[in-house]
């Protein structure tokens, strides 16, 4: 595509540096696609305008799905006819992000053919992301998709494409199956993954532990983040290992640094108060070996989180303090529905669960989903006596 | 033309992700023990078997072309069985079982330009949205600020030489499809003029009710000009968060010379110690000033050494700053405290100091 090659003395400057260059790999895609050579041109345009230039999506998708396509057009498609048209598929990346080389490569075959060769490995919610195609190529890309054993993503007002930690597969921590369950989430909701039908988004993210490796606390309308009930498991030879070691100083560096104070060192024994003991998994984390979670596991699911848009950002709330995670995960999917019944039917447009939760006040919430109030919920009882008692009780 | 010989799938689903586990995960699913960093980039998981796991993570620009995943594809067959993941923060990992392979694997990974670390106390990869590469609503790039930020702060990366870990995000507009709100450091692209509204275009492009309602300042009302139904802005009642171009491309936002970046510090995601919490406004504006956007990178990197030379051992950036309180750090930090600090939406009220617990100091 010599006929394509643009100057961008700007964007080159990029080329230098230890970290990996994201010019080289739009260049490295320019090698081969005229779209990608224009991308690469209106960036360097958007880089000495210091705007950009991409417009908003209109509606463009693939047959029977509302979401899973982006639509992106350009403001000077008469400079960058190549990417007048430079639509976004969200693919459903598998549970965990792992892959094999096989996988990788069918999904090189297939992007390489229909699209820019661009990718996002992975979008902030989780997807894999094919960057930049056109319209006429949409229904192939599904097809060889699918084919291929992957479909699409989320996108607009429907469930975003569920994601995890690696939870047990990798990872000691893992209070529940963080990948079994999103496979099931991801499958049993299909429906509402792929036909918006909601007030607004509604992401949801499993973390095994309480180290949350996936921020769904900040980042996922339902925050599913595994704990447990029971004591801390404790390994004595391992702790003695620890403080004879030289690496960890139990006093300094655990003891000291839990946040509820729950824990004793007298340079022999270590003794936690685990009734105290708020599973913030610190201690754990020091020292891996001889501490691990509890054998009662579980989750602790919280709703609403959201960024800025449109009443500010905001955490997780505490639904359910505990809750059991096993499959077919009865409970947190009886959970769903009443959520979605609720928000669907009385939230505004672009209202997120987050903000609809604080509009009609939790304890409404709770009271029409069929949920006790219990005191884990808040942290601390209201202190504005103007109390909207049930008059008609 | 071509005949349509295979009916057409759909709600099909991911596929599911036992198809990709290396046999040793298989074989050791939800049994694992405990785990360790070798060396920086380099994690050992070891199971209840004994079976062990190293995970050598490199860093990638997210940005990646398909020749760049052909080329890990290639290393995952020859170092790692064909086994490799992502982490939640798009570094690439791969999953070796001979532990022979994890130096050769390093190199390798290394001259092709993709470095090893970004595990314990240090800075890992910013997770970062699309910025001018791909999105509509940015108010300044993105690949190229993390770019950047990155190669100044590269050190760190291959390095554990932090008090604890130090997460860095970058959303390129308030939407903040990053979803930056709670780390350590947050950069966030932010627009800084009311939206100019295209009165000829609106009427063909926008609904009024739905526009005038995406406002959550009510400073979109609507008004006729030259006959035709469209919005005006009440300008001073803007606080450009740009919900209503999203509901309505006919008001446009960008500016090259008011929007920029504006950095925020001390938020986590982690339960671990203290709970999570969001990130606080440090520096309002810094202007946009590609390709490099050196003011940016300064005002990162500032942050960075001050809380490297001052925070205790496993302190995050907002465990430290609550220690030694906000008047404090933009003291060390050299960062000026303006009237925009002072929130003055949603939780105007909820942060004014309302004791007089004052760390004081004595005049210099």
């Amino acid at each position: 595509m010599a006929d394509k090659k643009r100057s961008t003395p700007k964007l080159d400057e990029l080329e230098k540096g230890p970290w990996p260059s994201f010019v080289k790999e739009m260049k490295q895609a320019a090698e081969k696609s005229a779209t990608a050579a224009d991308a690469l041109g209106i960036l360097e345009r958007s880089y000495n305008d210091k705007i950009g230039h991409w417009k908003h999506g209109g509606i463009v998708g693939v047959k029977g799905y509302g979401g899973g396509v982006i639509g992106r057009y350009n403001d000077i498609p008469q400079d960058f006819p190549d990417v007048a048209e430079f639509h976004t598929v969200r693919v459903n990346q598998p549970a965990g992000w792992f892959y094999t080389s096989d996988a990788l490569r069918k999904l090189c075959d297939i992007w390489e053919r229909h699209g820019s060769g661009l990718t996002n490995m992975h979008g902030s919610t989780g997807d894999i992301v094919f960057l930049g195609t056109k319209t006429p190529e949409l229904e192939p890309i599904f097809s060889e998709l699918t084919e291929a054993g992957f479909d699409l993503g989320g996108s607009g007002s429907d469930m975003r494409t569920p994601s995890c930690c690696c939870g047990m597969a990798r990872c000691e921590w893992a209070c529940y199956d963080t990948m079994g369950l999103t496979y099931d989430l991801t499958m049993h909701y299909q429906d509402e993954l792929h036909r918006p039908a909601f007030p607004y988004k509604f992401k949801i993210k499993a973390a095994g532990c309480p180290n949350d490796c996936v921020a769904s606390v900040a980042r996922a309308d339902l925050s599913i983040i595994g704990t447990w009930r029971d004591n801390i498991q404790m390994n004595k030879d391992a702790v003695a290992a620890c403080a004879t070691g030289g690496k960890v100083d139990i006093g300094k560096d655990v003891v000291a640094k839990c946040p509820s104070k729950c824990m004793d060192w007298d340079g022999k024994n270590l003794s936690i108060d685990n009734g105290n003991c708020v599973r913030c998994m610190h201690c754990i984390n020091v020292m891996p070996k001889a501490l691990a979670p509890g054998k009662d596991r579980g989750a602790t699911i919280l709703v609403g989180s959201k960024a800025p848009i449109i009443e500010g950002a905001l955490l997780s709330a505490v639904m359910v303090p505990f809750l059991k995670l096993e499959a077919p995960y009865s409970d947190l999917k009886e959970l769903i529905g009443a959520m979605w019944e609720l928000w669907g039917e009385h939230g505004k447009n672009r209202e997120r669960i987050g903000e609809f939760i604080q509009r009609v006040g939790l304890g409404n919430f709770l009271e029409q989903i069929g949920l006790e109030p219990v005191p884990e919920m808040v942290t601390q009882p209201r202190t504005n006596p103007y109390i909207f008692y049930d008059v008609k009780k | 033309m071509a005949t349509e010989t295979v009916k057409r799938k759909t709600d099909i689903g991911p596929p599911h992700y036992e198809k990709f586990l290396p046999p040793i995960i298989k074989k050791n699913y939800g049994k694992w023990k405990h785990h360790e960093i070798v060396k920086p980039g380099v994690l050992m998981h070891v199971a209840e078997s004994g079976d062990k796991l190293f995970s050598v993570r490199a860093a990638t620009p997210r940005l990646a072309s398909t020749k760049t995943l052909r080329l890990f594809a290639d290393l995952a067959d020859k170092f790692s069985g064909g086994h490799l993941r992502y982490t939640s923060r798009n570094n690439v990992e791969f999953l070796v079982t001979d532990e022979k392979q994890i130096e050769p694997l390093i190199a390798r990974l290394k001259t092709e330009g993709y470095p090893v670390g970004g595990t314990g106390p240090s800075i890992t990869n910013i997770v970062h949205t699309q910025g001018w590469v791909h999105c509509h609503s940015a108010a300044s790039d993105a690949s190229g600020v993390v770019k950047s930020v990155m190669d100044e702060l590269f050190p760190h990366f291959e390095k554990m030489d932090l008090p604890a870990k130090l997460r860095i995000a970058f959303a390129c507009c308030l939407n903040m499809c990053g979803a930056v709100h709670c780390s350590d450091i947050s950069i966030l692209g932010l627009h800084r003029r009311p939206p100019k509204v295209n009165h000829a275009a609106l009427p063909k492009m926008c609904e009024i009710p739905t526009t005038v309602a995406s406002c959550p300042t009510g400073a979109i009302r609507p008004k006729t000009v030259d006959g035709k139904q469209t919005v005006e802005i009440i300008e001073e009642q803007c606080m450009y968060c740009a919900n209503c171009f999203t509901v309505c491309p006919a008001i446009t936002l960008a500016d090259a010379e008011n929007d920029g970046c504006s950095i925020w510090v001390g938020g986590k995601v982690s339960n671990a110690r203290h709970e999570p919490m969001f990130s606080k406004l440090a520096i309002p504006f810094l202007p946009n000033n590609p390709p490099r956007w050196p003011e940016v990178v300064a005002a990162v990197k500032n942050i960075v050494e001050v809380y490297a030379k001052n925070a205790r051992k496993y302190e995050r950036m907002g465990e430290w700053i609550e220690r030694i309180g906000w008047p404090r750090f933009f003291r060390l930090a050299d960062i000026p405290f303006t009237k925009f600090h002072i929130d003055d939406f949603k939780h105007a009220g909820e942060y004014y100091r309302r004791s007089a617990h004052i760390k004081h100091m004595p005049e210099a």
